[in-house]
């Protein structure tokens, strides 16, 4: 299981077939306390890039992208009563969506964790 | 992820200045290094670098507001005063509140307001001894000294304290925190002011918020507020709260923020805010606006400031366009995000008067699609100011 980063803060985690997403710890730290998700319904196309779902916190919204292009195959529904999941556990638990995976050479494009890491100790 | 939390931030402007912050040019409160050390999350707001949260985060301070009593910096805004042959008349060439009708230490709610009846800032004025107290916004600040400067009456001068600081104690707790160190502040009244010592520190404390709670609001020399703040911190009640969480506190108390819900596009009695102008200001006018006022006082307003209640989950926030059921648009929302103590969206807008009455249902349009929501009664949290 390989997992790999978006520069908008995105995780995207290979199981076989399927490709599970989330935001990162950094980005829930910095969106604070989700009160709401808004997660993709299955059998929504998503190519790279495109809006996929939507977080929000107390103080703001946020848009989640596609980090490769798939079909989604399921939302988190434990998000919908509890959003604050993606707080507590947001590399786990908080997962967003899961999605197939159309051409694997897109994950090639996004940066492994080392890579994420270094990008992130960037932006403080 | 892409965040709008800097447009969020950006909200806070009042509309007359033009947005030039630079990190480097931001102003510090006297309570800079204590925002730090209590691991504040610093933003700039109004060109100061200000707390919108520490560690606990917004929904936690928020909610530890309305249970026990939270501890605000709001040093950044302004703190004035008029003194002359006659401040009250002089102001009141300014705003449509009566202050003449003001008792000594009393605080009044009012605003400037220009020729077309729109608002200018809100403030909050108070009548000391021979002199009237200001507190006003600091996004707008300089323009509301610049105006009062050139607009009052001669033998009448602005004195602004650019040494002085502001803390905010809000919460139930609140006067049994600040009446341990202050015996005299329990027996403030709502909307009232005096100069209270805490210990040796000496204060002008009114009675007063923007949470919807009970509180104080404190005026402190700069060089005694790190002090008068961690004195505060040190009670078991009291935690820090940052910008974030008054933003929530404010908006489910249904109190206006401005440059949000109400600027110059926007008259009192549209705002919902007629009850800030006395029987006798209405008819004997003398403020800008005047005319426009009186007008629709009589004829009635063409838009309402109202609550807005999602039915789903999703908050929706400011700019949302407000449809009826038909799908025409009717309005906007002006404030809205996620009410912690209803645990639900919350927001507050401007619809044609002809919808605005409580439990009228309407659509928001949110990321294209129409959510329904309902016209709601403000507050969504009930107000407990101290009633003696």
């Amino acid at each position: 299981m390989s997992v790999k980063f978006t520069e908008e803060h995105e995780w995207i985690r290979v199981d076989g077939d399927i490709a599970t997403v989330g935001i990162t710890d950094y980005a829930q730290e910095q969106l604070g306390d989700v009160v709401f998700v808004e997660v993709p319904e299955e059998g929504k196309q998503l190519e790279q890039g495109d809006d996929a779902a939507v977080v929000e916190s107390v103080k703001a919204a946020s848009e989640i992208f596609a980090p490769i292009t798939g079909e989604v195959t399921a939302g988190n529904a434990v998000l919908e009563d509890a959003p604050a999941t993606i707080n507590n556990d947001a590399e786990g638990d908080g997962w967003i969506f899961k999605m197939t995976i159309v051409d694997e050479t897109e994950l090639d494009d996004l940066m492994d964790t080392a890579a994420y890491k270094s990008y992130v100790a960037d932006l403080d | 992820m892409r965040s709008s939390f800097i447009g969020w931030v950006r909200l806070f402007f009042c509309w007359r200045t033009k947005m030039t912050d630079h990190s480097q040019d931001l102003k510090k409160t006297p309570l800079d290094s204590l925002h730090r050390e209590l691991g504040a999350k610093m933003v700039p707001f109004a060109g100061y670098d200000m707390p919108v949260q520490y560690p606990a985060g917004v929904l936690s301070e928020h909610l530890h507001t309305r249970e026990q009593a939270s501890l605000f910096d709001v040093s950044h805004m302004g703190q004035a005063a008029i003194r002359g042959d006659n401040p009250v008349a002089a102001l009141e060439a300014l705003v449509p509140g009566d202050l003449a009708a003001l008792s000594n230490g009393q605080v009044r709610y009012t605003m400037f307001t220009n020729d077309q009846g729109g608002i200018l800032d809100d403030l909050m004025v108070t009548r000391r001894g021979d002199h009237l107290f200001l507190i006003v916004n600091a996004a707008c600040k300089d323009q509301d000294y610049a105006l009062m400067q050139a607009g009052l009456a001669p033998g009448n001068a602005l004195e602004i304290f650019e040494d002085r600081a502001l803390l905010a104690l809000q919460g139930p707790k609140a006067a049994t925190v600040l009446g341990r160190l202050a015996p005299a502040a329990r027996l403030l009244d709502f909307m009232t002011s005096e100069p209270i010592s805490v210990g040796d520190i000496h204060c002008i404390i009114s009675r007063s918020g923007y949470s919807g709670e009970d509180g104080y609001e404190i005026s402190v020399p700069a060089d005694e507020a790190d002090r008068l703040a961690r004195l505060l911190l040190n009670e078991d009640e009291v935690r820090p709260a940052g910008l974030g969480a008054r933003d929530s506190l404010r908006l489910e108390a249904g109190l206006c923020l401005y440059g949000s819900d109400i600027d110059e596009t926007t008259t009192p009695i549209q705002a919902g805010l007629i009850w800030t102008i006395s029987q006798r200001r209405r008819s004997e006018g003398g403020f800008p606006g005047a005319a426009v006022i009186a007008k629709e006082i009589a004829n009635g307003a063409a838009r309402k400031r109202v609550g807005i209640k999602p039915e789903g989950k999703a908050p929706a926030r400011a700019h949302t366009q407000i449809t009826d059921k038909d799908g025409n648009i009717i309005g906007e929302i002006t404030s809205g995000g996620y009410g912690p103590s209803v645990s639900g969206p919350v927001a507050m807008g401007y619809v044609k008067t002809a919808f605005a009455k409580p439990g009228t249902p309407v659509d928001l349009l949110v990321r294209g699609k129409a959510q329904p929501a309902q016209i709601f009664k403000l507050p969504f949290s009930e107000h407990r100011y101290y009633k003696g």
